[in-house]
């Protein structure tokens, strides 16, 4: 493997980017392809392509048969993040359940009564406002945002930031009838419908939660589903706006 | 622990010093077996070691044709597994099989 290779690749791993070194293990040639495009070794054919986009939304490395021969995909992603908005009894659910998945979870709100260490036990917390803490934390594509106070003015910065973001899911607590308002003060914040589609509301999956560690799980069970396959059961016909 | 992207950024400083380096990654899997694939194991030619593509069972075996690519062999796609000749001296005691590539970082 040539030298020059190896550092374009780590370098592209420094700066977040989403990585998948592909080796073609019978002619020993080497590609590299950073955020979908191919920087070495291209140009690919289609077939290997989409091996190597879909390895990295499986974020899994793995080797299959391709029109060059038997390939390697590797695959380098960023890490997982869950951005919690909120620090409720949700939350307390959600941030070890999300840890324990793979998520580096940090837990928002203003609210130090609520965003206090003895209700969130090894959890990174921040008490910031929202939009300033989304934006110091750089939202990127392998960020997840879930708001959960059901105030407009925590809420509402949080999902202004992470819709400019990235951020592969992201998903706001509140009935139908709260999404719809939320979804009308967002709009007058400049969001367009492309953009307010992006938003999971209500937040997850619909499991028949209830408890707050039910409703939880349906949030993750969400998440990962829309990291995994790219789309959520919850609103057919909307696939394409949570790819 | 550190982790695989870690791994290869040792292997370029490893390389930019002047030592000579390989890098084996385990690129496909059956059954159990301790690593997945994506796991590196970066070797110098003096046998120095970083990383892991077992539970420590083949890293040996692995190291002994690092150096051999490290001494101007073409890469190598290495396979371990119980039902290897090899199994009993260099194999997977859980069972499983790991196919290992191994090159030389020019």
């Amino acid at each position: 493997m040539r030298l020059e290779l190896l550092e374009r690749l780590t370098a592209a791993c420094r700066a977040k980017r989403a990585v998948c070194l592909v080796r073609f293990l019978e002619s020993q040639e080497a590609a590299l392809v950073v955020d979908g495009e191919v920087v070495i070794g291209g140009p690919l054919p289609e077939d290997v392509r989409e091996a190597a986009d879909r390895a990295l939304r499986l974020d899994r490395s793995l080797t299959v048969e391709t029109s060059r021969g038997r390939t390697f995909f590797e695959v380098f992603n960023p890490p997982l993040r869950l951005v919690i908005v909120g620090a409720v009894h949700i939350a307390q659910a959600l941030a070890p359940m999300a840890a324990m998945t793979g998520y580096r979870v940090v837990v928002v709100d203003p609210r130090r009564a609520f965003a206090s260490a003895d209700r969130f036990p090894d959890v990174a917390l921040s008490t910031d406002w929202p939009d300033e803490a989304l934006t110091q934390l750089g939202l990127d594509r392998r960020t997840a945002v879930v708001t959960l106070t059901h105030d407009p003015k925590l809420d509402d910065p949080a999902l202004d930031v992470a819709l400019r973001s990235p951020a592969f899911y992201i998903a706001a607590l509140g009935s139908s009838r709260t999404h719809a308002k939320r979804l009308e003060r967002l709009r007058a914040l400049g969001h367009d419908e492309a953009a307010l589609a992006r938003i999971h509301g209500p937040a997850g999956l619909d499991i028949g939660a209830v408890s707050p560690a039910e409703i939880a799980l349906s949030i993750l069970a969400e998440m990962t589903m829309v990291l995994r396959k790219g789309y959520s059961f919850r609103r057919p016909g909307r696939e394409e706006a949570c790819a | 622990m550190i982790g695989e992207e870690e791994l290869l950024e040792r292997a370029i400083a490893w390389r930019r010093s002047g030592r000579r380096v390989a890098i084996a990654t385990v690129v496909s899997t059956w059954g159990s077996s301790p690593r997945p694939a994506g796991s590196h194991l970066v070797v110098d030619e003096e046998g120095h070691m970083l990383g892991s593509v077992s539970g420590g069972c083949i890293e040996g075996a692995v190291v002994k044709e690092a150096m051999e690519v490290m001494r101007g062999a073409p890469p190598k796609l290495l396979e371990f597994g119980v039902s290897d000749e090899q199994a009993w001296q260099v194999g997977l005691a859980c069972g499983g099989r790991v196919q290992v590539w191994v090159e030389a970082v020019e």
